[in-house]
């Protein structure tokens, strides 16, 4: 297994960081997070990758035929649901906000501070 | 005749005849996650039909079935752990091979965990007795949904306390911190709680992705997701930088959750814009979760040859805590919005958890736990009677109000007397956990650590006193502003109900003072000290926690029970902190920003301040920053 898909999680992950850090509107903030989010899913497969495996479906497989890690593929799944519902929630807020106030520029809601 | 009813046999207690058997512990493990998940669907579904009454009861009826539940676990499980694996996919035959894998997800809890999820249940209890007409709750397609997701708050935040699987740990936590946002942005109407639900929301989401990276890297190293699996499996290998890396990134969720400096931003801004009864559950218990999950994740898994050393830990989370302690005390000082002041007195009493955590003995970690208990129950007493102003009065500004709560005198009164048990007054609870940890830093660094909890709890302490002053008494001359400097004031906050001048309503005084004797009496009986004395022993034996998730037989712990009682010098400095507490506020009040004190606060208090700044971008570079100096400081040790 190579390197690279590492490289590449680490990558999207420092996008996403980047992205948030400098946001100047807060739907982008929200999908910067959903790309930081992203990383683990790259992780998460690059973990679980055999070369030369198929999908762990037995179904229609032979016994003992190579087959990429299911764990790791759970994992991505929960991991899917949980991203939907938080950026759900959070795009919602977002919304809300724009309607009573009128901006979604974090540098304009100074309510909050020192 | 019938056959006679089943006995069962409760330690501690004698033969109960029961009609029906109760379930077996390894049953009510789960019992104790599913109750309130169940209960809060329950009441989407139904809640728009049933009138209020019924959704009040329904509400109260699960919260009593999950506080039942945790009890009979507290007492069974005496001075042992109960172990539960999901559908019976445990390890074949007890301990299995080196190597192996096992796919069970496992819930072990010993009585510090479940101590954790009786607190939250008893808090949650106690918001719910405060809200019973707190809100005009809506109607219709929404009714009940304000008790729901209370009920799911608590289901995620007992489900933390009782997992035994580190991906589990992650998801409890996510479903805590989503319903965790959901509830500081519940007043939609208002701009500044989804703002502060915002920064809330990304800040720890993206932690938790962080925690979510190191999961999968542990699991790539060992093919192991059980916190006892993931021990067993890195002590049989030499450490390794990738394992310290994981082992960073996975304490991210914790300690942003823990409000840890510099992680700890979002935390004054969600607390000082939720509804006032949700501030006493996340002031009172979802932050200290964090350090409790720090805590766990590092003895079990973490704690052996192939882990991270225990004197990198020890140093590192030592200079994080004393840090977070005093960036906590000072901008607490700060602060005239009230809920955000006690807000950052959370922070500086999380600092000293930390520090009491960061000793790694049994002594830190018993005064740690009673710490804990006291200051949830003080610190939920105060964000109640926040609320309570806030429903009085539309306000919750230190200067606004100024000698405008006169006539509230019991209130009036359980403010001071939460201040002082804030600034670790014998005997609440506060006072007695603040002395076992003083005693237990005191070893490790004499006179340095002491102070520190003498300095901190007198400042937080103080704060509140002089915001007592003022607004009860009517104290010392009405300060003016401050043009310039950054600062949220508590004015014009929505009264969280549409009626300001109507009678105050009962709860609003009575789960205050309730919670304010809870705090008292876990100082007071020695009893309660003690049995956390024991769970601390058992928390600390590593090599127990990992048979007994294998279901294994369990070793004796080898240590004694620390000790954990009042003693002379504790209580002295109990008293010192109070009294300072006392001086600090009179001298706040009566002599307002004189000398030379103004210069200091210029020079170096300003640039602090300003460094809150409200703006999520700040916090997650923040964020980014705090856990690469993380990263050096634990790769540097090695």
């Amino acid at each position: 297994m190579s390197v690279f898909p590492y490289l590449v999680a680490g990558w999207v992950l420092l996008a996403g960081i980047y992205g948030l850090a400098t946001s100047r509107d807060l739907i982008q903030s929200v999908g910067c997070l959903a790309v930081a989010q992203s990383s683990t899913y790259v992780l998460l497969l690059a973990v679980g990758y055999r070369r030369g495996a198929t999908a762990p479906v037995f179904a229609d497989l032979p016994v003992g035929a190579p087959v990429v890690d299911p764990v790791v593929q759970a994992l991505a799944l929960t991991d899917v649901v949980v991203g939907a519902t938080v950026t759900a929630l959070l795009l919602a807020l977002v919304i809300q906000l724009r309607k009573r106030h009128g901006t979604v520029d974090p540098e304009r809601l100074t309510g909050l501070r020192g | 005749m019938g056959p006679p009813p089943p006995t069962v046999a409760l330690p501690g207690t004698a033969q109960l005849p029961l009609a029906v058997a109760l379930p077996g512990t390894a049953q009510l493990l789960p019992l104790a996650v599913a109750v309130p998940l169940l209960g809060a669907v329950l009441l989407v579904v139904a809640g728009r039909w049933l009138p209020r009454p019924a959704r009040d009861a329904l509400t109260m009826v699960c919260a009593a079935a999950e506080l039942a539940c945790l009890a009979l676990l507290w007492a069974r499980t005496d001075d042992g752990r109960a172990v539960s694996w999901m559908g019976g996919w445990g390890p074949p035959g007890g301990s299995p091979a080196h190597g192996s894998q096992s796919v069970g997800i496992v819930l072990v809890a010993d009585r510090l965990g479940i101590g954790m999820a009786l607190l939250v249940t008893v808090l949650t209890v106690a918001v719910l007795a405060y809200s019973w007409r707190y809100f005009d709750e809506p109607v219709g397609e929404h009714g009940g949904v304000f008790p729901a997701l209370l009920l799911l708050f608590a289901a995620g935040m007992c489900g933390f306390a009782l997992t035994g699987d580190l991906f589990d740990a992650f998801v409890f936590f996510e479903l805590m911190g989503a319903v965790a946002y959901a509830l500081t942005g519940y007043r939609i109407e208002d701009p500044r709680p989804l703002h502060g639900a915002l920064a809330f929301g990304i800040v720890n989401s993206l932690a938790a992705y962080g925690s979510l990276l190191g999961i999968g890297l542990l699991y790539a190293r060992t093919g192991q997701l059980g916190l006892a699996q993931l021990g067993q499996a890195l002590d049989t290998r030499p450490p390794d930088l990738l394992v310290v890396c994981g082992f960073v990134l996975v304490l991210a969720g914790p300690l942003v959750k823990a409000a840890a400096a510099p992680f700890h931003f979002w935390l004054p801004d969600a607390h000082a814009v939720a509804p006032s009864p949700v501030c006493m559950l996340l002031s009172g218990v979802m932050v200290e979760l964090g350090v409790y999950g720090t805590a766990r994740i590092y003895w079990v898994a973490f704690a052996g040859p192939g882990g991270v050393p225990a004197h990198a830990f020890r140093d590192t989370v030592l200079v994080l805590g004393a840090v977070t302690a005093l960036t906590g005390a000072v901008m607490c000082w700060q602060q005239r919005h009230l809920k955000r002041m006690l807000a950052f007195s959370t922070i500086g009493h999380i600092g000293l958890f930390l520090v009491g955590v960061a000793l790694l003995t049994p002594e830190g970690l018993v005064g740690t736990a009673v710490y804990v208990a006291g200051h949830a129950g003080v610190k939920a007493a105060l964000f109640g009677l926040c609320g309570l102003l806030l429903d009085q009065y539309g306000s919750v500004d230190e200067h606004g109000l100024h000698g405008r709560a006169r006539e509230l005198a019991l209130p009036g009164a359980l403010f001071a007397v939460g201040g002082l048990a804030l600034a670790g007054l014998p005997p609440f609870g506060t006072g007695l956990g603040k002395s076992l940890a003083e005693e237990a830093g005191g070893r490790y660094l004499p006179g340095l650590l002491p102070a520190l909890f003498v300095v901190v709890s007198a400042v937080t302490g103080g704060a509140v006193l002089r915001a007592w002053l003022r607004v009860f008494r009517g104290a010392g001359p009405t300060p003016g502003d401050r043009p310039g400097e950054p600062e949220t004031s508590g004015e014009g906050e929505e009264p969280e109900v549409h009626s300001p001048s109507r009678r105050l309503p009962a709860p609003l005084t009575a789960v205050p003072a309730a919670l304010l004797l809870g705090a008292l009496v876990i100082g007071a009986a020695p009893s309660v000290g003690r049995q956390l004395a024991q769970a601390a022993r058992l928390f600390t034996d590593r090599v127990g926690y990992l048979a007994a998730a294998y279901q294994g037989p369990v070793p004796p712990a080898p240590q004694p029970v620390p000790a954990s009682d009042w003693t002379v010098s504790g209580a002295l400095l109990g008293l010192l902190s109070a009294a300072l507490a006392v001086a600090l506020a009179l001298l706040a009040v009566h002599f307002v920003h004189r000398g030379p004190g103004a210069a200091l606060n210029r020079r170096l208090v300003l640039p602090l301040r300003r460094l809150h700044s409200g703006l999520v971008g700040d916090y997650v570079t923040w964020l980014a920053v705090g856990l690469a100096a993380l990263l050096v400081a634990f790769v540097a040790q090695r």
